[in-house]
């Protein structure tokens, strides 16, 4: 035992909020048609990277974005990359982090029935498993989110 | 409190940029913190140094320089959107520096906001 009467160091200040520990709500909402603008692919190249950052991510198509993961795209006419395979690799992170029970990442992959509806579509076109939220349901989980990015 | 944005657009076909720079600096002269200001989309555009604009117009790549310096606000390109519009370090304008994405993931999580500027 000490006999030092001096008061203890004091405790070094917390510097956690410099690590990646915290896990936040991140949305990114595609609104807009997979060729014409580069607004889609740049969009998903940014929900690929979310995929390495252990977040709770909802991905969700609205407005002409439902076309961005429709079944059978064929763009030879158009010269430009068809990147939808690309989706897949969502579903397959998605099915990664149901499976293993160490992995904290959350996936949503969130389709708006009325813009679904309204360019005659049913899940069935989709590359992906999507769930299919009504605009007043969408607006909730969106309600929720901490950080919304659209493109 | 403490801020990260999003800046999607290039400097002049639309507004996004000018809203940007004009929220960001209103916001440290309220005495908020800007964590970050990521480009991302046209938005790498904002950083070409060889824009030169009429004089007798705004000029907002000098403008995000001058916040650079004057508050040390850490302006972050894309890599990916940046190689793909030929932006590349040696014409890259003062305070910018060229990152990846995972910046934009960092900025969202440390900020209390992340407060997005687009079309």
């Amino acid at each position: 035992m000490s006999d030092n009467n001096e008061a203890p160091p004091p405790i070094p200040p917390d510097d956690d909020e410099d690590e990646f520990g915290v896990i936040k709500k991140f949305c990114y909402v595609n609104r807009k048609a997979p060729y014409g603008t580069v607004y889609a692919l740049e969009s998903l190249e940014m929900v690929l990277i979310a995929a390495a950052f252990d977040q709770d991510v909802s991905v969700v198509f609205m407005d002409d974005g439902v076309y961005q993961i429709k079944k059978d795209q064929d763009t030879t006419a158009i010269n430009m990359k068809n990147f939808s395979p690309t989706y897949g690799i969502i579903e397959m992170e998605k099915e990664d982090a149901e499976e293993d029970e160490d992995m904290d990442m959350v996936w949503r992959i969130i389709v708006e029935k009325e813009s679904m509806e309204a360019r005659g579509l049913t899940p069935d076109d989709f590359k992906v498993e999507v769930e299919v939220l009504s605009s007043d349901e969408l607006a909730k989980v969106m309600a929720e989110q901490e950080v919304v990015i659209s493109g | 409190m403490k801020f990260s944005i999003l800046v999607n657009e290039g400097p002049f076909t639309h507004q996004c940029s000018d809203s940007a720079y004009q929220f960001t600096k209103a916001a440290l002269e309220k005495g908020h913190e800007i964590f970050r200001v990521f480009f991302y989309y046209d938005g790498v555009n904002n950083a070409n140094k060889l824009a030169e604009p009429p004089t007798d117009d705004r000029n907002l790549t000098a403008n995000w320089s001058a916040l650079a310096e004057e508050h040390g606000v850490d302006l972050v390109v894309c890599v990916a959107a940046a190689l793909r519009r030929g932006l590349k370090d040696d014409i890259l304008a003062s305070g910018f520096r060229i990152s990846g994405l995972g910046q934009l993931i960092e900025a969202g999580i440390q900020a209390d906001r992340l407060v997005t500027f687009g079309d």
